[in-house]
C-alpha cells in the first residue's frame, strides 16, 4: 500500500494484513462458516478457484469492522484484497469471476489458481 | 432498518441525473435491492470507482440504513 503509517492502530493492522497476505478477505464469519450470504459467495468463488487465502472475521472486532470501511472508502463487507490492492466487494468479485476476469487477474498477480 | 424504494431511487436520480436507473426490491422487504445504473459518469472508471460514486450519492446510508444493494454499473455504449 502507498498509505503512510498513521497513528490509527486499526488502520496499521489492516495495512500490515493486506501487505503480508497475497489474498485476504475481510468477511463476516470465517471461510468455513460464513455468517452472511455475501461473504459466503466470495469465499465460495475463491474456493472454487482453488485460491489460498486468509479470511478475517470482522464480526470479532467492532473497530475492525468500522476501520475496514474507512480503509478503502467502501461501506460494505466482504472486501477482497490481492497483493495489497482492494479488488472489490461481492458484486465486483462475482462479476469478475463470471467473466473470467478474476482468474486472469489472479494469474497476472502471480496467485496460484487451480486449473 | 429498511429504506423505501422511492427514497433509494430519488437519491440515485439526484446523484446521477443523466442515468438510466432500474431498482428492484429483491426480497420484497425494503432491505435487499439491486440497482442497475447506466451513466456517462462511469465512463473510463474501474468498477471499484464506479461503485464508490454510487455509495457517495447515497451519502453514508449504504451499510447503515441500507443493508444490501447489489450494483451493476456501466457507461452508455
Amino acid at each position: 500500500m502507498t498509505e503512510a503509517a498513521t497513528t490509527d492502530p486499526v488502520h496499521d493492522f489492516i495495512a500490515k494484513a493486506v501487505a503480508d497476505h497475497p489474498v485476504i478477505l475481510f468477511m463476516k464469519g470465517v471461510p468455513d462458516q460464513p455468517r452472511c450470504g455475501f461473504s459466503a459467495a466470495v469465499a465460495q468463488i475463491l474456493d472454487t478457484l482453488g485460491v489460498e487465502y486468509v479470511g478475517v472475521d470482522v464480526l470479532q472486532s467492532e473497530p475492525l469492522r468500522e476501520g475496514i470501511k474507512r480503509f478503502s472508502d467502501w461501506p460494505t463487507i466482504p472486501q477482497l484484497y490481492v497483493k495489497g490492492e482492494f479488488v472489490g466487494g461481492c458484486d465486483i468479485v462475482r462479476e469478475m469471476y463470471q467473466t473470467g476476469e478474476l482468474r486472469s487477474f489472479l494469474d497476472q498477480q502471480g496467485v496460484a489458481v487451480a486449473e | 432498518m429498511p429504506m423505501p424504494i422511492e427514497a433509494l431511487e430519488a437519491a440515485l436520480r439526484e446523484g446521477f441525473p443523466d442515468a438510466r436507473i432500474e431498482v428492484d426490491d429483491l426480497a420484497g422487504d425494503g432491505d435487499h435491492y439491486r440497482a442497475r445504473i447506466v451513466s456517462s459518469a462511469f465512463k473510463g472508471l474501474p468498477r471499484v470507482k464506479q461503485h464508490q460514486l454510487v455509495y457517495a450519492a447515497l451519502k453514508g446510508r449504504m451499510g447503515g440504513e441500507l443493508h444490501a444493494l447489489a450494483l451493476e454499473t456501466s457507461a452508455p455504449a
